[in-house]
């Protein structure tokens, strides 16, 4: 359950402000699909990545599972990121010249305290979660030598290996070609229907909007328009 | 292991384990970073080990005659320090001089006492004509040098006293006038200087060992001696206006740390022999190998400074070559920081793994560079050019200096994308 109150994100830029975010307020129930839509600059992203504890708004409360998440610190801002999120970027993200098996399992080794887990069981997981979208042949490649649909899948991998209930994803086919999009698209569908996750999209895609549960639409850093 | 897990260690371990991935992942990167680490280490190294080796070897050429040994020369030390004179130049030194200065009650740090007169003149043997350093000696001299007869026998007491028309060749000397013949009992002459052409012949008597360097009185390999009374008054002009035989070197072997008093007692000697008040120029001038083994170390002290301070140059380079590398990748290292608290990193985890990274690079860095300065240094050694040797003063500065280095300008980078917010880090261009 994320629930947001008047959130607001200001930039200063040179001698004015930049509103990103004014006054948001947002409840999202578990297993709901919500796509974010709107014009470049509307805070989409912004928003995203304030639910996601990317970014940090600038005032407004923000409770992620009933927790207040503004107050928490570095270790635990940490641990929500790794236990809680998973994120999907529209240019992937991935170290370079680094193994998708590695990759997969970055989060498994984020783990703390009672939660660790032996290599060999994050090797375990991380091969089930590139086997689950459809890349156990390519667990020894390196970024440069996977397609971009490749590339958006070992992303899906990593973000879900640590079984997080949210997922967000900015424009996670922006930079692929229909057919991938397709693919990735199905993913989603089925990480929605199947695992019961919420997924948070923001995208230019009506046709993703069209697969979402709720469709909110801004402008100017507030939400204009939403629809079921 | 599951134990183990749980434990702050296990988590080092895994820190450990990501530094390792980071660094084999970016071979070109590391490669580079480790260069600045090898050369700047080596640098300092091999020059130190040059310097030292230098400071060693000429000490030890000094050290080699003896340091207990004092020169009494004829001349005038003027002001500026500068010695007038030398080989026959003056005439203010006599052999009544050294006669007196080999008085035990006189001179009582003195042991041996090797009074000589040298000059410079042509020898002839068939048509081999060699321009040689002639001393004329006394028996003593043999063991104030501490120089051994390779064959034959060495000036004796009778030869000095008879003014013998004999000679004992050095082993260069030797080999330069008579090749591979035996030079025993054969006969040379020797040019007079200032007769117009007239010889005077010498039968050698012996050889010298070759001693293979030269000291600050010459070099006793490639050196003729003859009987001191013999190169006075038959080869060279050796009396003064009253008549008075003169030598040019008076070679003083003082006892055991008695170098400095025989300094003193020798100067207030010839002062009152030669009629000099205390503060008056001296018209004779004493050195003692502790004077010139000072001067030396100063001016090898010296020069390891300045291979010190070059190789503190290259150690600096080296270390601008370390930041540039690491600064240079900071984009990408940014963005990899973002992925990294993307996927749940702490900022405590970002900063142990550029640690260890930082701490794995330079100690490589720096064992290589170590092995390399060694390699460098044993290298020189065996050229022959000269005798180096390794500081471990040397190899701890460079390698401390490579650490901090290392460390500073990676952690100064990773310090700042750690604290970003994970959003930022990842936009970071």
């Amino acid at each position: 359950m994320i629930e947001l109150e008047d959130i607001t994100k200001v930039y200063p830029m040179g001698g004015e402000v930049l509103r990103a975010l004014d006054g948001v307020s947002l409840s999202v129930p578990r297993g709901e699909w919500l796509a974010i839509m709107g014009p470049s600059g509307c805070g989409k992203s912004t928003l995203l990545n304030i639910i996601g504890c990317l970014d940090t708004p600038t005032s407004g409360r923000y409770r992620l599972n009933g927790q207040a998440v503004d107050g928490l610190d570095d270790g635990a801002l940490a641990a929500v990121r790794n236990r809680s999120i998973g994120y999907v970027f529209q240019n992937f993200n991935l170290l370079p010249r680094t193994p998708a098996l590695r990759q997969v399992m970055l989060p498994l080794q984020y783990r703390h305290g009672g939660q660790m887990i032996s290599g060999a069981e994050q090797e375990a997981r991380a091969r089930a979660a590139l086997d689950w979208v459809g890349l156990a042949d390519r667990a020894d490649h390196v970024p440069s030598e996977l397609s971009g649909g490749q590339r958006q899948r070992v992303a899906i991998a990593r973000a879900l290996v640590n079984e997080p209930t949210i997922l967000v994803a900015d424009e996670p086919t922006g930079n692929l070609d229909s057919r991938s999009g397709a693919d990735i698209l199905r993913l989603f569908e089925s990480l929605y229907k199947d695992r019961q996750m919420t997924i948070l999209v923001v995208t230019h895609d009506e046709e993703i909007a069209a697969h979402a549960g709720r469709t909110i639409r801004m402008r100017d850093g507030r939400i204009v328009h939403e629809e079921k | 292991m599951s134990l183990l897990l749980n434990t702050p260690l296990g988590a080092l371990a895994d820190n450990a384990r990501v530094a390792w991935r980071g660094i084999a992942a970016n071979k070109l990167r590391s490669g580079l970073t480790m260069l600045g680490v090898v050369i700047g280490v080596a640098t300092v190294i091999a020059l130190l080990s040059i310097g030292n080796g230098a400071r060693a070897s000429i000490e030890g050429r000094i050290n080699q005659t003896g340091s207990n040994l004092l020169f009494v020369r004829a001349g005038f030390a003027q002001n500026g320090g500068r010695v007038q004179g030398g080989g026959g130049g003056a005439d203010t030194l006599t052999l009544a001089d050294a006669t007196a200065i080999a008085d035990p009650n006189e001179v009582p740090s003195a042991v041996n006492v090797a009074p000589e007169f040298q000059q410079r003149t042509q020898l002839i043997q068939g048509n081999v004509n060699v321009n040689s350093q002639i001393r004329g000696v006394t028996p003593i001299f043999l063991d104030a040098y501490t120089l051994s007869v390779g064959e034959g026998r060495f000036i004796e007491d009778g030869d000095v006293r008879r003014r013998g028309n004999v000679v004992v060749l050095g082993s260069t000397t030797a080999t330069d006038l008579f090749g591979d013949v035996d030079p025993l009992g054969q006969k040379i002459k020797a040019n007079l200087p200032g007769s117009n052409g007239g010889v005077a012949q010498l039968t050698v008597v012996g050889v010298l060992t070759a001693v293979g360097t030269s000291t600050i009185s010459g070099n006793p390999d490639s050196t003729a001696y003859v009987p001191l009374s013999t190169a006075q008054l038959k080869l060279f002009g050796g009396r003064n206006r009253t008549g008075q035989p003169t030598v040019s070197l008076i070679t003083v072997v003082a006892t055991a740390g008695g170098s400095a008093a025989a300094k003193t007692e020798i100067d207030t000697l010839l002062r009152r022999r030669h009629g000099l008040t205390a503060d008056a120029n001296a018209d004779f001038n004493v050195t003692s190998q502790e004077d010139l083994l000072t001067l030396a170390s100063d001016v090898t002290r010296t020069l390891t400074l300045f291979l010190g301070a070059i190789a503190a140059i290259s150690l600096l380079v080296g270390g601008i070559g370390i930041m540039n590398i690491m600064l240079v990748s900071v984009t990408e290292r940014t963005r990899e920081i973002g992925i990294r608290k993307a996927v749940g990193a702490r900022r405590v985890d970002i900063l142990s793994q550029f640690l260890i990274e930082a701490i794995v690079l330079s100690g490589i860095g720096g064992a290589l560079g170590v092995g390399l300065g060694y390699g460098v240094s044993k290298g020189v050694n065996l050229s022959g050019l000269m005798t180096t040797s390794v500081t471990t003063s040397s190899v701890v500065m460079a390698v401390t200096f490579a650490l901090v280095v290392g460390l500073a300008s990676g952690i100064y980078p990773a310090r700042r994308a750690a604290a970003m917010k994970p959003i930022d880090a990842l936009r970071y261009e």
